[in-house]
């Protein structure tokens, strides 16, 4: 098969990794895997772009601690990484200007270095057997030539998807913008309702060879909220988050009821701003 | 301090390979008789099952044992058992049971681990009946020796309505003489099983059902495909376990492993 036709993608998750769970990894290796299935793309990276502390969402820690355990959890993965960009912005982020952001940094990387593999981008990183594994040629030293820029999609789960209905929490444009020129990626229990989900919009309609939906066959409920129930009831969290992540956790006692309290009464970011920005604009209403 | 009574947990099974859902079973089983404030687990061990069980598709029984050592290295309580692996033949869960008893009423002084510090204040925070909350001391189980039980899934309970499958004298001791700590999962009724078994409705207070909240249903069976298919695994199962697969070129759709045997 020759490789070099193949559209390079870069999975970008968003979210607040409060914390980060073995679920939200698992999403990852679910869509790379898909993608690279179809023969049409290459999954040649995984970001991980945990949102800033201005999200404003109840039980959300300081972002320094989500950002160390992510980093953490991606420690022994050859192709994931964590991004602070969002997280750094004193304001909360829309998530279609992250995804523009990434794609901008990736066209501006790929015009410095054209002939570059951004795969080789960390020093001394070996190719994983797998990565190996993939390329039906003979092994060569170096990647094949890719067509163009990389592009960025948006990797989630079916909550993202069916979100996109809760008033005020997303502004229509950038739900378009993200279909339209990014695409998204949305992993999803077997049997869910994400295509009827597709199906009742007309904009996700429109668009809807831009959404891959990916089944995940295991039943896979490790929600980092739970997982902040159970580290407050003194329950084990073992083998639902990486090892480095409990012991991070642990060390450092990040959730209890105090941290479960935190912007508790407060808006959530999103809500506020669209609330806000539609009342400007309908100043009578 | 009140004292609690020891236990230990052991999960038999073809551990094909072994999963995070598996390591989890412990950790959800130990933290139920926790909340009790009855017991305290001192020790979990995972007993995979001898190669003449004749599954379709086990590996042979060093592979699974050594996979399982593997994913164990960094639990600080549960350790594997390969002798009933290393056996001539499959044996009975029960005498599994009676026989790991039996090895531990012989050693006389048998040392109750120390538990490291986190995992006591675990203890301390979830037990809202313990009477002594002085976190310097060690939790003591009593002197008396621990109870062995076995632990399973809900799917094993269930497997006790097949036909032929079980003994009925076995279940009866099973449940009379060790106890059953059983884990909740998906699609399975627990409760239902022990209500249509006259010998399991007879122990009910020697079965303990915990509930895991958080579903995980990583089924080997899917492991096993996915592998064979090239899919990733990662995270469903530990890395050291994953690279032990790719290294012996197990459940490789080419055939690689014949799935039975002796053979290296």
């Amino acid at each position: 098969m020759d490789t070099s036709e193949k559209t390079e993608v870069v999975l970008l998750a968003c979210g607040s990794f409060n914390p980060i769970t073995n679920m939200h990894l698992r999403l990852f290796e679910l869509g790379k895997d898909y993608m690279n299935a179809t023969g049409k793309y290459r999954v040649i990276k995984g970001i991980i772009s945990p949102v800033g502390d201005a999200y404003k969402k109840k039980g959300l820690i300081p972002a320094h601690h989500r950002i160390i355990m992510a980093e953490l959890a991606t420690k022994n993965s050859h192709w994931l990484e964590v991004d602070t960009w969002e997280s750094l912005q004193k304001e909360w982020v829309e998530t279609v200007k992250v995804l523009r952001h990434h794609q901008e940094k990736l066209a501006t990387d790929s015009c410095d270095h054209p002939q570059r593999s951004l795969l080789m981008d960390r020093p001394g990183r070996k190719r994983k057997w797998d990565e190996q594994k993939q390329d039906s040629s003979p092994k060569k030293p170096q990647e094949p030539k890719s067509t163009g820029v990389p592009r960025v999609k948006l990797l989630c789960g079916a909550d993202l998807l069916e979100s996109f209905n809760v008033p005020n929490l997303w502004k229509t444009e950038d739900i378009t913008q993200i279909v339209a020129n990014y695409g998204l990626i949305c992993i999803t229990r077997a049997g869910s309702d994400a295509q009827k989900f597709i199906y009742e919009s007309d904009v996700l309609w429109r668009h809807q060879s831009n959404i891959h939906l990916v089944d995940e066959w295991i039943t896979n409920d490790i929600s980092s909220t739970k997982i902040r129930r159970a580290l407050r009831r003194g329950q084990s969290i073992r083998y639902l988050v990486p090892d480095l992540v409990q012991e991070y956790i642990e060390k450092h006692d990040l959730y209890n009821s105090e941290s479960e309290d935190r912007n508790v009464g407060v808006i959530l970011a999103p809500l506020q701003r669209n609330i806000s920005e539609a009342k400007h604009s309908n100043p009578t209403a | 301090m009140k004292n609690r009574i020891p236990v230990v947990l052991l999960a038999c099974g073809s551990f094909n390979p072994i999963t995070n859902m598996h390591l989890r079973l412990f950790e959800v089983a130990r933290d139920h008789l926790h909340q009790t404030g009855m017991y305290q687990v001192i020790e979990g061990i995972i007993s995979p099952v001898n190669d003449s069980y004749g599954k379709k598709d086990l590996v042979a029984s060093h592979h699974r044992v050594a996979m399982a050592q593997l994913a164990l290295q960094t639990s600080d309580w549960i350790r594997v058992d390969p002798w009933e692996s290393e056996q001539a033949q499959w044996m009975e869960t029960v005498k599994v049971l009676r026989l790991i008893e039996r090895s531990r009423s012989k050693t006389a002084d048998y040392p109750v681990k120390h538990l490291p510090l986190h995992h006591h204040n675990q203890l301390l925070k979830s037990s809202a009946q313990m009477e002594d909350p002085d976190p310097s001391k060690t939790p003591s189980a009593s002197a008396a020796l621990p109870e062995l039980k076995l632990l399973c899934g809900a799917d094993v309970l269930k497997t006790f309505q097949t036909p032929n499958l079980w003994k009925d004298e076995h279940i009866q001791e099973i449940v009379e003489k060790f106890g059953l700590v059983c884990v909740s999962r998906r699609g399975h009724d627990p409760k239902g099983y022990i209500l249509d078994s006259p010998i399991l409705r007879q122990f009910q207070h020697n079965i303990h059902l915990a509930r895991e909240p958080i579903q995980n249903e990583i089924s080997a069976t899917y492991i096993r495909k996915a592998l064979g298919q090239g899919q990733s695994v990662k995270y469903l199962l530990p890395d050291t376990v994953i690279a032990y697969i790719r290294d012996h070129g197990l459940y490789s759709s080419d055939g690689s492993w014949t799935g039975k045997g002796k053979i290296s």
